[in-house]
């Protein structure tokens, strides 16, 4: 058996991000009281106690906030370096994700660079991913 | 002082016999074998051992191979920092009357993986859900993320990162049990192979096969124990995110803020007071968020202050004086080494010693950015 990679086995908190994703979505939560989103879904606001949230769909566009080329990466992942990289969300929020339609080259990957989301599929699922946007890379 | 400050020392400290590569010794027998080697280092038997700490099973398990009968049990596990940890509640059972002599104890066989369970990851966790999917695997695909925005944001370049290492192959090259002891060229890290960009191969751990163990009373006790007393004049942790992808900033561990801050305030110290640092270096630039965060130097000024050897041998600030994770040994949670190290100093028996040693600060981290544990240590009171 080859190996594939993971899809996602949404839980109860995360369910209807993965659904949204399966739908080439991206659904983030934001805090009812004070507006701000975040990352990752969880029951409760991160700032106010028990705080109410609401789910929104998101922009999908960023900026590549930091990453690193893995040499060495899982079976699935490879066998060429694999670019795990963490996109800063126009709405605030980070999130872990791979760059796709780019070399995995330093020279092609600088920070701050304007990111879109795409939507990789994962068996029954789909995986947000991130391209350059707007650039002729 | 306050808090715990001064009410507790470290009268047993060892390692295994061995370190590195030792296949026949089961990550059990790495505890024990470092436990037993700690309770004779204090003088002591196992009918004086009341108190039990290590990470998960490892509390019970160890007592109960050992013959210890337990009134005090401490399962923290927060990553390679639990140990600091451990010596912090160990302190506080000890000043309350729950315990009188504490073991603390860690063995691990990271590098052969005998009877050792592995790093597993469940699909149902955070990392699970948003990090697993992505590829990452061991700690360098994880720990290393946030580096690159670190080096960009305060200049940063790829030859400093390197100088973390060929600095602490310095004090390794003088440590016999070091496991990479040879002195390396900012050149030679830099063409040596990438593990994950921005990182080579010596700016990443050293993975061995280990155990260490302390012991630890109240500071009425230590005449009962051959060795010099090593006080804890002060403590801290803290715990920040389960996934190093929501690490709040970058350029800043949040847990070394609050950690490091509440020792220095127990012990009633400053940076300045401090003669000898130990930084938990699973990769080259956790030394490099530390040192900032501890208020070592000011944000943006570790990687210039490391050039300019201030932690190399005869610098102000020694640091990871044992040639660290880097080059010494890392186990997987290497938080041990780093307190045993700090003890060695303290004590004026290090391989590589620094002349006139007073207080000792060790900072742990455990995960990825995880959780924090500082320890401010001293000879004296």
């Amino acid at each position: 058996m080859t190996s594939a990679k993971p899809a996602p086995e949404p839980t109860d908190e995360t369910a209807r991000y993965w659904e949204g994703a399966r739908r080439g979505e991206l659904w983030l939560q934001r805090c009812m009281t004070t507006g701000r989103a975040f990352f990752y879904p969880r029951r409760y606001s991160p700032f106010v106690t028990g705080g109410d949230t609401e789910w929104f769909r998101a922009s999908g566009r960023g900026r590549l906030f930091s990453y690193i080329i893995d040499h060495r990466p899982p079976p699935a992942f490879g066998p060429g370096p694999n670019i795990i990289a963490v996109v800063e969300l126009d709405e605030g929020p980070r999130m872990m994700t791979n760059l796709i339609d780019v070399e995995p080259d330093p020279d092609r990957l600088a920070l701050d660079m304007d990111l879109e989301v795409a939507f990789e599929p994962r068996g029954d699922w789909a995986v947000p991913v991130f391209r350059p946007r707007g650039g002729s890379l | 002082m306050a808090g715990i400050s001064g009410k507790c020392a470290i009268v047993g400290a060892a390692e295994t016999d061995g370190l590195g590569h030792l296949p026949d010794h089961t990550t059990l027998r790495l505890h024990t074998e470092a436990a037993v080697n700690a309770i004779r280092d204090a003088g002591l038997t196992i009918d004086a051992i009341d108190g039990i700490a290590s990470t998960g099973r490892f509390a019970v398990d160890v007592a109960h191979d050992l013959g210890i009968v337990p009134q005090w049990v401490d399962t923290t596990s927060v990553g390679g920092c639990s140990y600091m940890l451990h010596v912090r509640h160990a302190c506080a059972a000890i000043a309350a009357g729950q315990a009188t002599t504490v073991l603390i104890v860690h063995g691990e066989s990271g590098r052969s993986r005998n009877a050792h369970a592995p790093f597993r990851t469940d699909s149902f966790t955070p990392r699970g859900q948003f990090e697993q999917l992505y590829g990452v695997g061991p700690f360098y695909s994880m720990f290393t993320v946030p580096a690159l925005r670190f080096m960009k944001e305060f200049g940063v370049s790829h030859e400093q990162l390197a100088t973390v290492v060929t600095v602490q192959r310095e004090w390794s090259s003088r440590n016999p049990r070091a496991l990479r002891r040879e002195l390396l060229t900012v050149s030679d890290v830099l063409n040596s192979p990438l593990v994950a960009y921005p990182f080579h191969k010596p700016e990443c751990c050293v993975v061995t096969d280990g155990g260490g163990a302390l012991v630890v009373t109240s500071s009425d006790r230590v005449s009962a124990s051959p060795t010099t007393p090593v006080y804890v004049l002060g403590t801290g942790e803290s715990a920040e995110h389960p996934i190093v992808s929501q690490m709040a900033d970058f350029t800043s561990s949040r847990a070394f803020r609050v950690a490091s801050a509440a020792a220095f305030r127990e012990a009633g110290l400053r940076p300045a007071d401090i003669d000898h640092l130990m930084i938990y270096d699973a990769f080259a630039h956790v030394p490099l968020y530390a040192l900032q965060d501890l208020g070592f130097v000011g944000r943006g000024e570790a990687a210039g202050f490391i050039e300019d050897r201030n932690t190399a041998p005869g610098g102000r600030l020694p640091m990871n004086t044992n040639g660290g994770g880097l080059s010494y040994t890392h186990t997987g949670m290497y938080g041990m080494f780093a307190i045993l190290e700090g003890v060695r100093q303290l004590r004026g028996e290090a391989a590589a010693q620094v002349p006139g040693v007073t207080t000792s600060f060790v900072q742990g981290v455990g995960g990825m950015f995880m959780a924090a544990g500082s320890l401010i240590l001293s000879n004296a009171l």
